[in-house]
């Protein structure tokens, strides 16, 4: 059993992250860490490079929890890697970062915690991240 | 040598358009060398129709601007994320990565630069001082001559560039059947029409430029699964160290020397100077193992050379006006758009281009320089824009520039018919620069093989009792049975050191031509 965190190299990820490791801590549940790049150009400025992802995986050591990072290439839905990997690890919930979006600029980019909330066959726990 | 031409030429440099335009082609070509997979060849086809409607001299300087300034930018990528922007930068990814894994990048960056702004700068010094004479000596030139050295360069393109020579010798010949189609200048006989007006004006230039190099490579790119997205790189401090500088000091002095003469070569250029330079320095290195391995003279070496090189190969296209590789025949053809035939008259006749567009290089060098330190990170965000979105726009720009050129829809299909014939020949392992470079010299052979079998009254043998057609012709036939005179030398003595077996047939024409 695993919870999957969705993460991404910004204050709403952070914080993201920062529950996923409680919840896994008080469950006593593995952390798979999500960083998933856009497939398509050759740089994402979201993808996390090795650095980063030994210091994330350091903050999970020092919460006691046992976790991973693992970044997929998702093509336009990211809710579909999420939805395959709930599968594969057996993820019991997914926690994500939400951010303030206007109505505007969620009726032309979409918006891809709202695809997760909306599609995922487990609980979704969303986190803001600190004002 | 008369010096007053020379300053004028940078007189006309200095004047701000031509600056503007000077600073937009670098800028470009930076952008473009960052870009894998959209090299500088295909964006000059691209842009070949703005050049209408500017001058020759800013035309010119931008497109050359986007050609030496793509070897920059292609190391950027190169070194940051083991991606390279242009194949001349493939052998710079060893060492420029491993540097940067060790947390060098701004080190390997650095030298990248200083190296490529030497290399260029001694090219350009060698093009100021050996062109005029190479241009001098061409002035003798007559029909017979073109005619053969001509053929010499479709074979040496065919000959020397990469990949299988059948293939490039097909393309050649499609290439020159291209160039007969339409009316014949000599007797007005239609050739190859299907009674086709558009057909008669012969085809264009452009449209099979910007077919070939712009939508093909474009269509072949989009077909690329991309599996495999970078995190964003770091650079630390650009400036490289005192030591550093000194171990590539060398490298930079035999990558600018290597990567001339290989540039002046037909077939040669960038790709190759980068390849030899390279190769060079590991076998001359003292601890070869240390290449692969964050050696500042494996990024030094190719770096430097294949700007020499991208410099170097407007000697032959300036003085005797044969394009020494692909891209330089799309500059040709930029050229004979705005209605300068290049060759050796261009001296004399247009010292304005000539002296202009080799003195741009000068500044356009110190420009890359001044941009390509700081401005690291800000070319590289180009990466974040992904094939999908950039496709469509510079599919459309194609098409709409093809359009402008003429205001005729025809050469828009034609543009989209040589674009899927350039994505098929790219999926069948034909390079489609030998077919540009032929259909680009094709009207040259004819129309001088012509005049001078009118010279010499229809006798043929007029070709190889004049000495210098001779002497190239010699040279022809010594580049056709190179192959076979290469297998027969090899089979007596057994064990051939490796040496690369391209490398003696090409040191004649330098000779030929820098007398």
């Amino acid at each position: 059993m695993t919870i999957l965190v969705g993460y991404l190299p910004t204050p709403e990820g952070d914080a993201a992250v920062e529950a996923g490791l409680r919840e896994g801590a008080l469950r006593s549940e593995r952390v798979v860490i999500v960083n998933s790049p856009r497939r398509g150009a050759p740089v994402d400025e979201h993808k996390i490079d090795d650095d980063a992802s030994a210091a994330l995986l350091a903050r999970a050591r020092a919460a006691g929890v046992d976790a991973e990072v693992r970044q997929p290439l998702h093509d336009d839905d990211l809710a579909e890697t999420f939805e395959s990997l709930v599968e594969e690890t057996g993820g019991t919930l997914i926690v994500i970062g939400l951010r303030h979006r206007s109505l505007v600029g969620k009726f032309i980019l979409g918006s891809e915690a709202q695809r997760i909330l909306m599609e995922a066959s487990v609980p979704v726990l969303t986190v803001k991240a600190d004002r | 040598m008369d010096i007053s031409p020379i300053l004028d030429g940078f007189g006309i440099v200095l004047e701000p358009s031509n600056l503007i335009y000077c600073l937009i082609g670098v800028i470009v070509g930076m952008l473009i060398g960052v870009l894998p997979g959209l090299g500088p060849g295909a964006t000059i086809a691209i842009l070949l129709p703005i050049t209408y409607g500017i001058g020759p001299v800013s035309a010119i300087i931008m497109l050359a601007g986007i050609f030496y300034g793509a070897q920059y930018g292609g190391t950027i990528t190169s070194v940051l994320l083991r991606l390279p922007g242009e194949a001349s930068s493939v052998v710079t990814v060893f060492d420029g990565f491993a540097l940067a894994r060790k947390g060098k990048a701004g080190t390997a960056l650095g030298i990248a630069a200083i190296g490529s702004f030497i290399g260029g700068t001694v090219s350009i010094l060698g093009l100021t001082l050996l062109a005029p004479i190479v241009a001098g000596f061409a002035l003798d030139f007559g029909p017979p001559e073109y005619a053969a050295l001509g053929v010499l360069g479709v074979l040496l393109i065919s000959s020397i560039g990469n990949g299988n020579k059948l293939k490039a010798i097909i393309a050649a010949a499609v290439g020159l059947l291209i160039a007969t189609v339409g009316r014949d200048t000599f007797t007005g006989a239609e050739r190859f029409t299907f009674g086709s007006l558009n057909l008669a004006e012969g085809i264009d230039f452009i449209p099979i430029a910007m077919g070939l190099f712009g939508l093909s490579e474009i269509l072949y790119n989009l077909e690329e699964r991309h599996n495999q997205v970078h995190a964003p790189a770091k650079v630390g401090n650009v400036w490289p160290s005192r030591k550093d500088l000194g171990q590539a000091k060398g490298a930079i002095g035999r990558g600018s020397l290597i990567g001339f003469l290989l540039g002046v070569l037909p077939g040669g250029g960038a790709t190759l100077s980068s390849l030899a330079a390279y190769a060079f320095e590991k076998r001359r290195a003292k601890q070869p193992e240390r290449f692969g391995k964050g050696a500042v003279e494996g990024v030094a070496a190719p770096e430097t050379a294949n700007n020499a090189a991208a410099t170097s190969s407007f000697i032959p296209l300036l003085t005797l006006g044969i394009p020494a590789n692909a891209t330089m025949a799309l500059i040709f053809g930029a050229l004979l758009i705005q209605g300068i035939q290049p060759g050796p008259q261009l001296v004399t006749e247009h010292p304005d281009v000539f002296w202009g567009v080799i003195n741009s290089m000068y500044i356009g060098n110190i420009l890359l320089l001044i941009m390509s330190i700081p401005m690291v990170g800000v070319f590289v965000k180009i990466l974040r824009v992904r094939p999908a979105i950039l496709a469509p726009i510079t599919v459309l720009i194609t098409l709409l520039g093809a359009y402008t050129v003429r205001n005729q829809v025809y050469d828009i299909f034609l543009v989209i018919g040589f674009g899927l014939l350039g994505y098929l020949m790219k999926k069948l392992g034909f390079e489609p620069g030998p077919l540009v470079l032929a259909f680009v010299l094709g009207p040259m052979i004819e129309n001088s093989s012509r005049q001078s079998l009118l010279i010499f009254g229809g006798d043929p043998t007029g070709f190889f009792t004049r000495p210098i057609s001779g002497t190239v012709l010699a040279l022809v036939l010594v580049v056709a049975l190179w192959p076979l005179i290469s297998k027969a030398v090899r089979r007596k003595p057994a064990p051939v050191p490796a040496g690369p077996p391209a490398d003696p047939p090409v040191e004649p024409p330098v000779e030929e031509k820098t007398p």
